[in-house]
């Protein structure tokens, strides 16, 4: 019994610092419709700053209690600054644009605060300070329970009380909840809109930092801290409903008791439980558990220009770029052809994603689910069956498809943001069994030994295989958004209801298109795996989905030839910076200038810039 | 801060290559390329120690005149912490770069990918730090050869002494990913097979970095155990050990732990240090044989700061290579540095180190003892050096679980 | 009773309490042009919306050329043969004009799935037919989103006449539109669906174009069916008169 008690109250109390980060989330979401991937940051910011304040203050003021708590307080405000800040300098200029800008922005940030916290505090893993007078544990029906718990148990509901007041008793929280119901209400109100916006993100990354803070003493600061809180708090946002701090505590509270048992009957699984539970939730109530279906906005669409047939020169161009890369192996080394074969896999990898974001209009953040899958499968292939790389190679992208049909079926039912967050969650889920069942997947050693067959093992003939395949897919993806399917599935993207209305079923037409996408990201990671010769989780994680993101940023949400572009020009860029110190820092601001200063994208840009010469022109898209 | 991407010539290599101009003149000799594969940004607290140790060893080398009047050239690449990554880098190191040998690497899943990048390209690589038993054993091959006692030797070491503690209810935890199962599964075998009435009474598998401490605690506790092996490291083992003390499971267990004594794992603890737990690791102030103390006067001269186990692995990887180079005469030809490394006999600080040929595994060994709290520091107490060739995996073992290779 | 294109029985839906339709029941025949009025928040959208299956009915049933749709989604009544035009216009605006119509003739023929043949190719001829026949063939090229509201009204006109409709639904077709481009549309409208026996219900603020054009006007009220019948009958209505007192009713009518 008391063993039970213990165990539940140590659930409540890792719940606090994931229910604060959470809220802050929610709250920021609630009124900006900005999803922050950055909140993961402000949280390791948090720790960070705590932990230089805690020291500082205990230096000046003595070690007490006053010099602890207020430290941690400050911390939390500075944080709470910093947040205000990326939002007047950044945020506060696409909140008119479509829902990616803002996704892609906040994770420029990531980047630039993962590098300066680097440069500040140093690579090596921080131990917390322990609060004063708070060592050791108390005995609760005979189990110990320590008593730095007690603090943290009572921090969630203190500060949902807090919240609470704050919301329904301050002209401030009035402002807040009526923005949360209404976004353009507030304006109408005649309030100062900015400084509303500002205030709430001041708030929600204080929230953050001060989840960060009050765990120094049960752990410490670490540079993986961000993406490691990131994931456990979007899934507690998601599932208590985005918007809703309730939710996000009840959440909290649930994920928490799930991890504390969790571990009690099976310790294997603890990463696949939490996407599990929210892959679930979400099935059964698309909004969260106290969520509201109103919430869900989709940010105002870009408009596309026309597909327009391209003019005979556009052709002889992209002629001449297929025939200068089919004689590659002639000028260029072999770490050329290597850079080259990545180029030219990531691009079929983001044509095929960028099918589904621009033409689909839906924000797919778990692709490499399906590329890492293709991956897999290949690889599997090779290790269970031993059948040769032709053959692998060919079934390589039906069993991606299998994949995002199964995981497709649930997602279609959802848009904007919340489908956004449903491939995020199915992907971890495929990509946490994949790392934790280790005994058919390899685990995290990945499966070794790809080996092409004996007439691609020359650099140059694989090359040659890669760019004929990727040349094939791309032109087939490009035609097929050309077809009357590619069509269909444009007219669900650009008008819900009018596609509805002349007899499309826009869920089938985008759950087909997310099939026919992951088959092609499937072609891509069967190529990636030979073209490594090894396959690792990796493969799979947020942070190759992101990279497809990026590249379809980067060349161009709107235009066919973009994803070609942004897979060039990311795999160069990294190339080039990875050689540098501070690499991120570099590749986020790269990233943030993009959004704020090249939104068009570098094809938008070329297509504005020459498209006349080639018979083609921005007419919506500019 | 250094550069964590590239290496940039340090100013005693500058001098030494200044000094190898003006005595042998030799202006048009080649450099050596070694590329080093390393997670500068992912476990730094390990690897920039490494880095240390690999280049003081170039630098002596060097200014004893390189390789047949060659110098050597460290290349240092970042694979931050991702095999995939590391295996990009590899083919960088190696087509752009032209790197001769590739060595390095920290994780065991990366140490494996690598070994199999160089069976693939036919070059030698010499994994560093990876402790996975299958670098050399399941996954080993002709062109791979690790310098690190491996999981195997480790656990075997620590289960020497653990088999002499009365315990008989044993609990694991260990980071559910490949190497804390290996690790698991090897003490597990070793220790039933030295003490038959051992009861194995509950295994946790926090995911790696992503400990929920207090409910793997409670956990553990729940199975009553008298003896615990624990496997985790870095953050997750100074949230373990926090909650374990606050909680009181390590008051009456006896607990076993692999490189908790590593000053990179131990040093953040603090004064939070466990007391008494049977880890491996390395007293780097306490050990007193001759060739070591003047290493080590050298390498705080150089750095001024104390080595960690990184700089005594970089340090002693670089002598096995300068050595095999010596031994081909300077000659890069990947067929003979194997041939030359099998059996390879190297003098270090540690002492004179081989190569097994069956199985490529050095012998270098790894220091026993206890953990303890000196001056509010965590250290180790009762320690021993135990030689690697003692706890080398068995000739069956390899023979049965090593592909055959030439 | 057979040969409506469009039967309402009972019709019903209440909002959170608040009874929005109350109970409506009528027909439309083909080639009969049928307008639904009412003042704001009568009811008319809720009425359009359950009529073309965007909202499910709390009670009541909906006929389409005899055959029962009640609780079908909007797609498969558009199978049925039903077009639609929105309040708000609802078109396609990264398709140029022609484009818009051929999507509509590609879901026609079934062709949504076709991942091998060139939409923009598709059907060329029968959209420059139906593009001519509401006289914006010289737009065809144009992308829509360029486009001004008038035209993009006969844009989804035209694209509501692509399944041969029998019936068709139009929401306030002239809302936003000069008053001589209204007229224009109406008549448009209303020669197609004589020439082609399509049954016409659509909903108006404009009581020129309803007095204009309608063959039967009917009357809502606090979700209710107040009046229906030829427009002189209706005009006269003391109850729609009572109703529509203060309003364009008695202002235009009378002019």
């Amino acid at each position: 019994m008391g063993f039970i008690l213990v165990q539940i109250l140590t659930g409540l109390s890792s719940a606090a610092s994931l229910f604060l980060v959470a809220a802050g989330l929610s709250l920021i979401f609630g009124v900006t419709r900005v999803v922050n991937f950055a909140h993961g940051s402000f949280y390791m910011l948090g720790a960070y700053i705590g932990l230089t304040l805690v020291a500082l203050f205990g230096d000046l003021f003595g070690r007490g209690h006053l010099a602890f708590w207020s430290a941690l307080l400050c911390a939390a405000l500075a944080v709470g600054a910093i947040g205000a800040l990326v939002e007047i300098v950044i945020l506060r200029r696409i909140y008119r644009s479509p829902e990616l800008f803002q996704l892609v922005a906040t994770f420029g940030v990531i980047l630039v605060i993962q590098d300066l916290t680097l440069w500040g505090w140093g690579p090596e893993d921080q131990l917390g300070p322990r609060a004063p007078d708070l060592r050791g544990a108390i005995m609760i029906m005979g189990e110990p329970l320590p008593r730095y718990d007690l603090v943290l148990i009572a921090a969630g509901p203190v500060v949902l009380l807090l919240f609470w007041l704050l919301l329904n008793r301050t002209r401030f929280g009035i402002l807040v909840r009526a923005a949360t119901a209404d976004r353009e209400m507030v304006g109408a109100l005649g309030v100062n809109q900015a400084w509303l916006f500002t205030g709430v993100f001041f708030l929600g990354s204080f929230l953050a930092g001060l989840g960060g803070a009050l765990q120094l003493p049960k752990g410490g600061a670490n540079l993986l801290m961000d993406f490691g809180v990131l994931a456990a708090a979007f899934v507690v946002v998601v599932v208590g409903g985005m918007g809703s701090i309730a939710g996000a505590f009840l959440a909290a509270v649930l994920i928490g008791q799930l991890q504390a048992f969790g571990v009690l009957f099976i310790p294997q699984s603890t990463l696949v439980m939490m996407f599990l539970v929210m892959a679930v939730v979400l099935v059964i109530r698309p909004f969260g558990l106290l969520g509201r279906p109103e919430l869900v906005g989709q940010g105002r669409q870009m408009l596309d220009d026309p597909l327009r047939p391209t003019g005979w020169r556009f052709k002889a161009l992209a002629l001449a770029l297929v025939a200068l890369l089919a004689a590659a192996p002639l000028w260029l080394g072999d770490y050329g052809l290597v850079l080259l074969i990545d180029i030219l896999i990531l691009a079929l990898f983001a044509t095929a994603l960028h099918a589904i974001i621009g033409p689909g209009g839906l924000v797919s953040f778990g692709h490499a689910a399906y590329f890492g899958g293709g991956a897999y499968a290949a690889a599997l292939l090779v290790k269970y069956a031993g059948t040769p790389m032709s053959l692998n190679l060919v079934l390589a992208p039906p069993a991606a498809a299998l994949l995002a049909l199964a995981i497709g079926w649930f997602c279609v039912r959802l848009s904007g943001v919340y489908f956004a967050m449903l491939t995020l969650a199915f992907a971890q889920i495929v990509w946490s069994v994949v790392f934790q069942w280790g005994t058919v997947t390899g685990g995290d050693d990945g499966l070794l030994g790809i080996w092409r067959s004996p007439w691609a093992s020359d650099r140059v003939a694989y090359y040659w295989l890669v760019l004929a395949c990727c040349t094939a897919g791309i032109l087939a993806l490009r035609h097929g958004l050309h077809s009357p399917f590619g069509y269909a599935l444009r007219a669900g993207r650009d008008s819900p209801l009018r596609a509805e209305a002349i007899g499309i079923d826009v869920r089938r037409q985008q759950w087909a298109a997310f099939t026919l996408s992951g088959a092609f990201a499937g072609l891509a990671g069967g190529l990636y795996a030979y073209a490594k010769g090894s396959v690792f989780p990796n493969e799979m994680a947020i942070a190759r989905s992101f990279d497809g993101i990026i590249m379809v940023f980067f060349g161009g949400v709107q235009q066919l030839s973009g994803p070609l572009a942004g897979a060039a020009a990311l795999t160069w860029l990294k190339d080039i910076l990875f050689r540098l110190e501070m690499w991120r820092l570099l590749l986020g601001l790269a990233v943030i200038a993009v959004v704020l200063l090249f939104p068009q994208g570098l094809a938008g840009f070329l297509k504005a810039r020459f498209g006349r010469f080639f018979g083609i022109r921005p007419e919506l898209s500019a | 801060m250094t550069t964590r991407r590239q290496v940039t010539a340090g100013v005693p290599r500058l001098a030494a290559i200044a000094a190898l101009l003006f005595t042998t003149g030799s202006l048009a000799a080649e450099p050596i390329k070694i590329g080093d594969i390393n997670s500068y940004t992912r476990m730094a607290q390990h690897t920039e120690h490494a880095k240390r140790g690999m280049q003081l060893a170039i630098d002596e080398i060097n200014a004893d005149g390189g390789i047949n009047g060659r110098v050597i050239e460290l290349i240092s690449r970042d694979d931050a912490g991702e095999p995939g990554e590391a295996i990009r880098v590899a083919e960088e190191l190696v087509s752009r770069e032209g790197v001769d040998i590739l060595t390095g690497t920290t994780l065991s899943n990366i140490g494996l990918a690598v070994a199999s990048f160089a069976a693939q390209n036919k070059v030698l690589y010499l994994a560093a730090e990876p402790l996975a038993d299958a670098v050399t054993l399941q996954g080993g091959n002709r062109y791979t050869f690790r310098l690190r006692p491996s999981t195997y030797m480790q656990a075997a070491m620590l289960a020497e002494l653990a088999a002499d503690n009365p315990a008989t209810r044993w609990a694991t935890i260990a980071p559910n990913y490949a190497y804390g199962q290996e690790a698991v599964a090897a003490f597990k075998a070793i220790m039933s097979e030295r003490r038959p009435d051992i009861e194995w009474v509950g295994e946790q598998w926090p995911a790696l970095f992503a400990i929920d401490a207090g409910a793997e605690v409670l956990a553990l506790s729940a199975a009553e155990p008298d003896a615990v092996f624990n496997v985790t490291f870095g953050a997750d083992l100074a949230k373990f050990v926090r909650e374990g003390a606050d909680r009181g499971l390590f008051e009456d267990t006896f607990v076993v732990s692999l490189l908790t004594g590593e000053p990179e794992y131990i040093d953040p603890l603090e004064d939070e240090a466990p007391e008494g737990w049977l880890v491996t690791g390395y007293p780097w102030d306490k050990i007193e044989d001759p060739a070591y103390v003047e290493w080590l006067d050298r390498y705080q001269a150089a750095y001024d700061d104390y080595p960690r186990i990184g700089s005594v692995v970089g340090y002693n990887s670089m002598l096995a290579l300068g050595a095999a180079l010596e031994k081909t005469g300077g000659d890069t030809d990947p067929e003979k540095l194997v041939e030359a490394m099998r059996g390879l006999e190297f003098e270090t600080p540690q002492g004179l180190l081989t190569f097994r040929p069956s199985d490529h595994q050095a012998s270098l060994g790894a220091w026993v003892g206890y953990t303890t709290v000196e001056d509010g520091q965590g250290t180790m107490r009762d320690w021993y050096y135990a030689p690697g060739e003692k706890y080398l995996p068995p000739e069956e073992m390899v023979a049965k679980l090593r592909p055959a290779s030439d | 009773m057979t040969g409506a294109v469009l039967e309402a029985e009972g019709l019903a839906k209440s909002f959170g309490g608040v009874q929005a339709v109350k109970a409506m029941s009528f027909r439309v025949a083909p080639g009969e042009i049928v307008a639904l009025i009412g003042p704001n928040g009568a009811g008319k959208s809720t009425c359009f919306n359950m009529l073309m299956g965007q909202l499910r009915a709390d009670a009541g049933r909906v006929r389409v050329l005899g055959e029962d749709v009640t609780g079908w989604p909007p797609r498969r009544i558009w199978q049925k043969g039903v077009g639609r035009t929105f309040q708000i216009t609802q078109i396609l605006p990264s398709f140029t004009v022609r484009e818009n119509v051929q999507m509509a003739l590609l879901s026609f023929h079934r062709r949504l799935f076709d991942v091998f043949g060139r939409a923009r190719l598709a059907h060329a001829d029968a959209a420059a037919a139906l593009l001519e026949r509401v006289g914006i063939v010289d737009l065809a090229e144009r992308a829509c989103g360029l486009l001004a509201y008038g035209d993009l009204k006969r844009v989804e006109l035209a694209v509501a006449l692509a399944n041969r409709p029998k019936l068709l639904l139009m929401d306030e077709p002239t809302a936003g539109m000069a008053p001589a481009e209204r007229l224009a549309l109406m008549e448009l409208t209303s020669s197609i669906a004589r020439a082609d026996g399509v049954g016409v219900l659509f909903t108006e603020h404009d009581m020129d174009v309803v007095f204009g054009h309608a063959d039967r006007i009917m009357v809502m009220h606090r979700g209710t069916l107040i009046a229906a019948g030829p427009p002189g009958e209706v005009r006269d209505d003391p109850e729609v008169r009572a109703v529509y007192l203060g309003h364009s009713l008695d202002a235009e009518t009378v002019s």
